[in-house]
């Protein structure tokens, strides 16, 4: 057994774990720090493949972005799961159920499911030789997809817009700190001087 | 076959060891250099009594640390609360494995160096956000809070900023960036000159990073007593400390490779390209954390809102318009055959 082979199974191993304990949890805070663990996970099984790019930005990105805040989330949140999870099996035979209904057509799905070789060709774009992973990832995102690309883009933005649209309320009873005025202000409107004689005061 | 990959695991060992070991010296005595210059500048001596001039100040706090006990609070997530300051310290020391202090001296020789220092610096927040939550207590979690959106704020600038250095460089390779920077003009062919309002828009953003002043609003101590480090002490205080500085010494050997030209002579003839390269990075480097004392000796802190407009409304923009008007300026380079 070679050390990517370790590697390999001491990665999915902690992934597997820690994403049972994201659910399994029950502090909200323990789960959010286990999806971490296991973003971490999957960005070590990417580098095991050779996506070292792709393993980086996992990390930046969800790892130091959406995981944050996140977890800003949930430890603001005051929820008592205890009181949450009373009547959780109540609901076990609807749930399971509906489990195992989408199970089955999942698998229906998976097993009809045939791809043509001229389709597996046009998405595979093989990298050349001495062309470094990102090089190569971004040769084909600037060129052959840079439509998609830029699409993926404005959906981004739009999220952005919204989330801001959604959120941005001006209250009138908050007192906002206005920079300009306090840029604005110079020596002679803020401070004054004034002479104290000793013994009789301003 | 096996023999060799033994050999090359005990190479690779002995070469973080090493890393290691320097690293840790050397924050030590930035450590001393930080409380000499900011006493310096209050007309104080700082720390003058543990061996000569209280050179081995660092060391004696560190024994003080070690032999005390470590009080872990009664509602503390004890897991998580000692959890947090080995995350913060053991990060921050593993940027260190790609950082090339010389000509390919570097532990790993990454393709994608500025990613992962940059990943890693991304990840110090954990350290400080688990540290405040765990402890159980208001102040801590204020500053949790805090040093959350400041880290996430700063960290879209520095981004942007790393982006400027990456189009000129045409690498992610910490190694090719230096090289990249070699030229005959040896001072003045480093990125700071081309680059000079990104080089103080980074140098801001890194003191933000690291929570340094006046950006330290993670442990005001007027307001939040000691921030996210109020219930530590012993050895995890030590933990979170070392991780704050080697995070600070990070930063400015990153400065040093992205703008100052890492390991390159700034004199580009005979005496002084015989000068290993380390003492050069090693003195860059220094003089990057002279600033960052001296910004700390005296500017006063800013107001919360005041840092958040900062970063949001003035770098953001900045950096932004700065990265398309440098891939412009090189493709307009490109197709007229300069470059």
């Amino acid at each position: 057994m070679n050390v990517a082979a370790v590697f390999f199974y001491l990665f999915s191993a902690i992934m597997l774990a820690s994403a049972f304990m994201v659910i399994a949890a029950k502090n909200p805070v323990h789960s959010v720090l286990f999806l971490i663990l296991a973003f971490v996970n999957a960005s070590g099984l990417f580098l095991l493949m050779g996506a070292e790019f792709l393993a980086m930005i996992l990390v930046v990105v969800y790892v130091g972005a959406v995981a944050v805040l996140f977890l800003f989330v949930v430890m603001m949140l005051d929820v008592d799961f205890a009181e949450l999870k009373q009547g959780f099996l109540q609901y076990l035979p609807l749930g399971s159920v509906i489990g195992i209904v989408v199970a089955i057509e999942l698998l229906l799905v998976m097993v009809g499911f045939t791809q043509s070789d001229a389709a597996l060709g046009a998405g595979a774009s093989p990298i050349q030789a001495n062309v470094s992973n990102t090089e190569a990832l971004g040769l084909v995102l600037y060129t052959k997809y840079v439509y998609l690309f830029q699409a993926s883009g404005l959906v981004l933005l739009t999220a952005m817009i919204g989330a801001i649209v959604l959120t941005l309320r001006h209250k009138p009873d908050v007192k906002r700190q206005v920079i300009a005025d306090q840029n604005a202000r110079t020596r002679a409107d803020a401070i004054e001087i004034k002479k104290a004689p000793s013994r009789a005061g301003v | 076959m096996t023999d060799g990959w033994l050999i090359s695991l005990l190479i690779m060992l002995g070469k973080s060891l090493l890393v290691l070991v320097a690293v840790l010296i050397y924050v030590a005595y930035i450590l001393y250099a930080d409380r000499k210059i900011w006493a310096a500048v209050q007309l104080r001596r700082g720390p003058n009594v543990v061996g000569p001039w209280g050179l081995l100040q660092s060391f004696a706090d560190m024994l003080k640390f070690v032999l005390k006990e470590p009080v872990i609070p009664a509602g503390a997530n004890k897991g998580v609360f000692l959890l947090a300051p080995f995350i913060m310290a053991m990060l921050a020391l593993s940027a260190w494995a790609v950082i090339p202090v010389a000509d390919g001296w570097a532990v790993a020789d990454l393709n994608v160096g500025v990613l992962f220092i940059f990943a890693i610096s991304s990840l110090g927040v954990y350290g400080v956000i688990m540290g405040g939550w765990a402890s159980n207590s208001k102040y801590p979690f204020l500053s949790a809070l805090r040093s959350a959106a400041q880290m996430v704020s700063y960290e879209v600038s520095i981004g942007f900023v790393i982006i400027t250095v990456l189009l000129c460089a045409g690498s992610l390779n910490l190694n090719d960036i230096v090289l990249a920077q070699d030229s005959k003009f040896g001072v003045f062919g480093w990125y700071w000159l081309p680059l000079f309002p990104m080089f103080i828009i980074f140098f801001i953003s890194a003191l933000a990073e690291t929570n340094r002043p006046p950006f330290d609003l993670v442990e005001a101590e007027s307001e939040l007593v000691a921030g996210f480090m109020v219930e530590y002490s012993s050895v995890p205080y030590m933990l979170f400390m070392l991780g704050e500085y080697v995070a600070i010494v990070t930063m400015c050997a990153l400065t040093t490779i992205l703008f100052l030209g890492g390991w390159l002579s700034p004199i580009p003839f005979a005496p002084f390209t015989w000068v290993p390269g380390i003492i050069w990075f090693i003195l860059k480097a220094t003089a990057v954390f002279f600033m960052f004392a001296m910004v700390k000796a005296f500017v006063p802190r800013y107001r919360y809102d005041q840092l958040m407009r900062l970063g949001w409304k003035v770098f953001l923009p900045i950096s932004l318009f700065m990265v398309i008007a440098v891939a412009g300026v090189l493709q307009f380079a490109m197709a007229q055959g300069w470059r």
